[in-house]
């Protein structure tokens, strides 16, 4: 247990505000310095509660967003080009979608998986399953939007000049996907940041329940509320480790010589 | 109406396969035939048009004032999109959403913007033959056509890497590399400076002839017009005004043009 030097001998009133606030007054640089190394020392040891909740971020906000994409990428596409009567209605919903609060995803997903839900019966509720299923709700939305305004970017009449080459369908869309590679791959990354920053629905839907539904967006709440800021710490570093390396592949084939 | 001696209806016909004694000499039927077309955008009329036809070997111009229809007229002949009402046949038979792909690969239209995918040169001006699935000659033609617009040299350079004149070279060089029945051109030299747009123009004019390609040209400039066309039609509020050979119509029609009109044919046209 982390015991804030500060706490000590003060009146009580003090010591029930929170511990943030007070170790903020007593070595910040050395708490984050305790932490980072906190970090390195549990990556280095391999810590297996550690890799495996490193592993269950990967796997459950990896999936979702797979999902995300699944659903994101195909309806950002249609969006984009597609006219038809309630197109604003549904555009303006996914715009709205894209600023959904994560614990808002989750309450509702939860009040679907809950036991008297009607998707109860599936038993669903507090397991990692529930995780992927709030937070591709929580990304799709970002995806579609993403695919929508890059595609929207491109040159209209692009799109009449690749029917004019004589591209069928499937390949008018293909091409079209390579010319708005760049705002797919930041469809991909904002997608997956979503998710993988998220706590509030996969503390809903999840439960934090260890070996089992912890990840480490709410690890990271469970020690602060604990008072382990250096394990928090630890965690967090891991966490931005995590995001800068996917993002930073993603970002690289982005990047990468632009070719037909 | 600014109607002409040498505008002549075509009421009778009956459909698009029927031979159309055409006096410039042409004798076979049109390759491209449209019928009571209107176009329909955002419940205005854009565009009405109750016959034109392509005939095989000529160089059709398609001029008019700003907002006259011309692109309208020129993607529903290239059976980009549908007109609201009215027919498009090809070669005597009516396009339809099913055979539609197969028509557009027998044509090649060039815009006035180059609109080049992301890529090199050669595989921009391969890219209709690959949709296509030819590979076998593919790259001999691609190579064959670099050379004719003189763009050998670029051949591996980044499409977005290249001057105006050079992009709208590669985007000629695309379409007819395609060896197409019908070449669409909308306002292709619009962008270039008159130094590039002279040259090239002349180049472009020896490749029409040495091809034959039949050619829908839409058009600004009467200069262009001269330089290239065999057959002019003029377009004004989305209807056809009148129709003659380059000469004709730069003679009878466009002094009578309203005087709203005419500032916008620009380019030599009084010569
Ligand atoms: N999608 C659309 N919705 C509404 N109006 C349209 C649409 N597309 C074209 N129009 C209108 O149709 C008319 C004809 O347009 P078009 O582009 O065919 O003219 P144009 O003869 O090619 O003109 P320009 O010489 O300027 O290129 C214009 O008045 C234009 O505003
Ligand atoms: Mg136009």
């Amino acid at each position: 247990m982390y015991v804030c030097p500060y706490a000590r001998g003060l009146p009580t009133r003090v010591n029930t505000c929170n511990a943030a606030t007070l170790s903020y007054r007593g070595g910040l640089v050395d708490l984050v310095y305790t932490g980072l190394i906190k970090a390195i020392r549990l990556i280095v040891a391999r810590d297996p509660e550690i890799l495996e909740i490193t592993f269950l971020t990967l796997r459950v906000s990896g999936l979702a967003t797979l999902i995300s994409l699944a659903i994101g990428i195909p309806l950002g596409l249609y969006l984009a080009v597609a006219q038809f009567r309630f197109r604003k209605v549904v555009v303006g919903a996914v715009n709205t979608g894209m600023g959904l609060p994560p614990t808002v995803a989750g309450l509702w997903v939860s009040i679907l998986l809950w036991r008297n839900g009607p998707l109860g019966s599936l038993g669903l509720m507090y397991t990692p399953t529930a995780m992927v299923i709030a937070q591709a709700v929580i990304a799709s939305p970002i995806v579609t939007g993403f695919t929508m305004a890059s595609v929207q970017q491109l040159n209209p009449k692009l799109r009449l000049q690749i029917m004019a080459l004589g591209a069928s369908p499937v390949q008018f869309w293909w091409l079209i996907i390579k010319e708005c590679r760049f705002g797919l791959l930041a469809a991909v990354m904002a997608g997956l940041g979503s998710v993988i920053s998220e706590v509030g629905a996969s503390m809903a839907v999840g439960g934090n329940v260890r070996h089992y539904t912890r990840v480490l967006t709410t690890a990271i709440v469970m020690e602060i509320s604990k008072g382990n800021f250096d394990v928090a710490i630890a965690l967090s570093f891991i966490l931005m480790a995590l995001s800068y390396g996917i993002t930073f592949i993603l970002t690289v084939v982005q990047q990468s010589r632009r070719r037909l | 109406m600014l109607l002409n001696k040498t505008w002549r209806r075509r009421d009778n016909l009956e459909s698009g396969a029927e031979i159309i004694e055409h006096k410039q000499g042409f004798s076979s039927g049109p390759v491209i035939r449209a019928k009571d077309l209107v176009v329909i955008k955002q419940g205005k009329t854009i565009l009405k048009v109750e016959d034109i036809s392509v005939f095989p070997g000529e160089v059709l111009a398609i001029v008019g004032p700003n907002g006259a229809g011309k692109s309208t007229l020129l993607t529903i002949l290239a059976c980009l999109e549908f007109p609201t009402k009215g027919a498009v046949f090809f070669r005597g038979h009516q396009v339809t959403r099913k055979n539609v792909l197969s028509v557009r690969r027998e044509m090649a239209v060039v815009f006035q913007e180059p609109l080049l995918l992301d890529g090199t040169v050669r595989e921009n001006v391969r890219l209709g033959l690959s949709l296509r699935g030819l590979k076998d000659d593919a790259e001999r033609r691609v190579d064959t056509w670099l050379e004719r617009f003189g763009i050998t040299h670029l051949s591996g350079q980044m499409a977005h890497t290249l001057s105006g004149g050079e992009a709208q070279r590669t985007a000629l060089a695309r379409a007819l590399v395609l060896e197409p029945k019908v070449l669409f051109l909308d306002e292709p030299f619009a962008s270039l400076d008159l130094m590039t747009k002279h040259g090239l123009l002349k180049e472009f004019r020896g490749i029409l002839e040495d091809s034959g390609t039949t050619t829908v040209l839409v058009s600004h400039d009467f200069s262009e017009v001269r330089a290239l066309a065999t057959r002019v039609i003029v377009l004004s509020g989305g209807k056809i005004q009148a129709e003659g050979t380059p000469d004709e119509i730069s003679v009878d029609v466009l002094p009578k043009l309203k005087e709203s009109v005419r500032p916008n044919l620009t380019g030599g046209w009084k010569n």
